[in-house]
């Protein structure tokens, strides 16, 4: 008897957990997304009357911003993979000594906070970083334009912001490949290409599934870098959403616009690893 | 037995829980304790201020503060001279989130915790609009015959009988000297060639579309919503041919030291800090159309006792003594709501007496404009259109 109440027991902590503080205000959310002004109320008050419609106008009046978060996210991910991917492979099997050193520097932007590492990037972007005038020296970027406050700027920090969420999961899945696989490769003739593409690659497939997911996701509802970093035109779906619920008090249209985000992940997601076919993501 | 043999484990498991009871007792403790708690609360609330005390909430940076950081001169002389013990709680930080923290009790008539708070104008509308408020008892306040003439009517309190400026805001033009040497006086000025894609505006809606309609020949103290609309499209428009790179808080004042912005749509206090720190780069000044003024000002919310209430009146009247105010704009370089203040700023700080940022002349005050109050529905509306126009 005791032995089959142990293991539900030790879950209850977990489960009250999830249950306050994600089951709780999901439910709540999902409320407030069907509600609608009080006739004659003030700022901020609504009252509940299931408009399913809140749905269709939040997306339809901000479908290019949910556009333009899944492209950023997309084309940071892609950054991010094939910077990753060499940076893990390094580490995983020619670090030798310095493998926990450099595992080390990989986390250590965290140290730091989110907000300060986006700022930072503004400042190295900016006029008076050293970027920008070796660039205007080199005819590459011309007299009047600038790399804040541009796409570049958002995707460049974005890239940046997660790319140990990229790194850590390639490199725990590189690491665990017995070199010795790439060894018999060899014997059989495989150069060293050949190898990557038979052997190597498709051995790291849950890191490279488990890293695109941890980039993608969260960059995907990501709007600090959006705002630190961006301009108007460059406005991620985030910032409607806080601008909605912070600026306009538009309660019902931000919870609307949250689970719509939500669902377009999740589908995305799903669809993913589907097409990856990795069942096992670690 | 029998029965309870032919269930799943599971089921066993439940229905012989041992711990159900516990479990019970335990949610019954934690009830008991959350009523515990709330009869602490309300137990607090029903005492508000204690009689010789009065709580006071202010945004971060807003009063004269010493060398060490730790004292605050003018309230430990107010502390001093009248035995009123002033808790002074720097809890605003953002008029939304601070509305959000304080509503809930406000309309359940429960004590906030403060007997003065400050929100900016057209939060304070809000409070006042909601019976959030109480009205001053004037004979506590002599002093409130000093405030400026730009801010003794403002829509959302046209007789200031629940409301007086704690420190006002001018909206105008801010510049980088060497971009612009002419300096900048219209909105024509600021969308010069040389600005392009390096203006900021402000992220308060009423200072930067206030300034764009000015500049377009309206009175934003009766603004209609077809007028508000033609500036948002005004900068929508500029913000789709590249010259305005942001739409920004205090933000702007990064991107002018780094030299991403070369003007903006900016706040006086701030424009002054910088230059000040900047070896003078910087200017700023009131669009000649028109700048906006705008303030936080000083209420007595509606949940305040009557001491609290009695000693938050003679607070913001010690505030409104011309000498008093001049010390606090000596360190807060906002505009000083107080006529008088300025004579006073001649005995201790000569130079800032002369600054048309703490002290804007006549000429000056007499081009500031306050936005007029909005209607719950417009605040909706017209919000939404300005933030769909800075890409939110």
């Amino acid at each position: 008897m005791g032995k089959v109440k142990t293991p539900y027991l030790l879950l209850l902590p977990g489960f009250a957990f999830l249950f306050t503080f994600f089951i709780l205000p999901i439910a709540n959310l999902a409320q407030t997304s069907t509600q609608t002004p009080i006739a004659g109320g003030d700022t901020g008050q609504y009252e509940q009357t299931f408009r399913l419609k809140n749905y269709i106008d939040a997306f339809v009046e901000n479908k290019e911003q949910f556009g333009r978060s899944f492209l950023y996210a997309l084309i940071a991910t892609a950054l991010a993979l094939m910077i990753a991917y060499p940076l893990a492979y390094a580490i995983a099997f020619k670090a030798g000594k310095m493998k926990n050193v450099l595992l080390v520097l990989v986390v250590a932007p965290f140290f730091t906070s989110f907000l300060l590492r986006t700022i930072a990037w503004k400042q190295i972007l900016g006029e008076k970083g050293f970027i920008v005038p070796t660039l205007r020296s080199l005819g590459i970027l011309s007299e009047g334009s600038t790399l804040t406050s541009t796409a570049f700027a958002v995707v460049m920090g974005m890239t940046y912001n997660f790319l140990p969420f990229m790194t850590l999961p390639l490199y725990a899945s590189i690491d665990r490949i017995d070199p010795r696989t790439l060894e018999a490769s060899g014997d059989l003739y495989a150069n060293g290409f050949t190898t990557f593409r038979k052997v190597t690659l498709p051995l790291s497939m849950p890191g490279v599934v488990a890293g695109t997911l941890l980039t993608f996701i969260p960059a995907a509802g990501d709007y600090v870098n959006a705002a630190i970093l961006g301009s108007p035109s460059t406005k991620m779906i985030g910032n409607v959403i806080e601008s909605r619920y912070f600026k306009v008090v538009d309660y019902p249209t931000a919870a609307a616009l949250s689970f719509t985000l939500m669902a377009a992940i999740l589908i995305l997601v799903t669809i993913y690893i589907r097409k990856a076919g990795t069942e096992e993501l670690v | 037995m029998a029965n309870k043999k032919s269930l799943s484990p599971e089921a066993r498991a439940i229905i012989n829980s041992q711990v159900s009871r516990r479990a019970v007792l335990a949610g019954l403790g934690g009830v008991a304790g959350a009523t515990a708690l709330a009869a602490c609360g309300g137990g607090a609330s029903s005492s508000g201020a204690a009689k010789d005390s009065v709580r006071w909430a202010n945004w971060t940076l807003y009063l004269d503060l010493d060398e060490s950081g730790k004292h605050y001169p003018s309230l430990e002389n107010f502390t001093k001279t009248t035995g009123i013990n002033v808790k002074y709680l720097e809890d605003i930080n953002d008029n939304d989130e601070f509305f959000g923290k304080v509503q809930g009790q406000l309309k359940l008539g429960e004590d906030i915790g403060y007997d003065l708070v400050t929100p900016t104008d057209w939060m304070a509308g809000r409070f006042i609009r909601l019976g959030y408020t109480q009205k001053f008892d004037k004979a506590n306040i002599p002093n409130a015959k000093n405030i400026i003439s730009s801010l003794a009517h403002p829509s959302f309190d046209p007789n200031r009988e629940s409301s007086l400026t704690w420190q006002g805001i001018m909206a105008g033009f801010g510049w980088n000297k060497s971009v612009n040497p002419k300096g900048i006086k219209t909105l024509d000025d600021l969308f010069a060639p040389q600005n392009k894609g390096k203006i900021v505006v402000l992220s308060e809606m009423r200072d930067t579309i206030g300034i764009i309609a000015m500049s377009q020949g309206v009175d934003i103290s009766k603004i209609t919503e077809a007028q508000f609309m033609n500036a948002v499209d005004f900068l929508k428009k500029k913000i789709a041919d590249g010259w305005i790179r942001g739409v920004k808080g205090n933000e702007y004042k990064e991107d002018l030291i780094s030299g991403d912005a070369s003007a903006v749509i900016g706040w006086s206090g701030d424009m002054f800090q910088l230059s000040a720190e900047n070896a003078g780069k910087f200017d700023f000044a009131i669009s000649e159309s028109g700048g906006t003024i705008s303030g936080d000002n000083l209420l007595i919310p509606s949940t305040a006792n009557a001491d609290g209430k009695a000693n938050a009146e003679k607070l913001i009247n010690y505030y409104y003594e011309p000498a008093i105010a001049a010390e606090v704009a000596a360190y807060v370089n906002y505009v000083c709501p107080v006529d008088g203040a300025q004579a006073e700023m001649e005995k201790i700080a000569p130079d800032l007496a002369k600054s048309e940022f703490i002290f804007p002349t006549a000429k000056t005050q007499s081009r500031l404009h306050v936005f007029r109050a909005l209607t719950p529905a417009e605040e909706t509306s017209w919000t939404e259109a300005f933030q769909a126009a800075a890409g939110n």
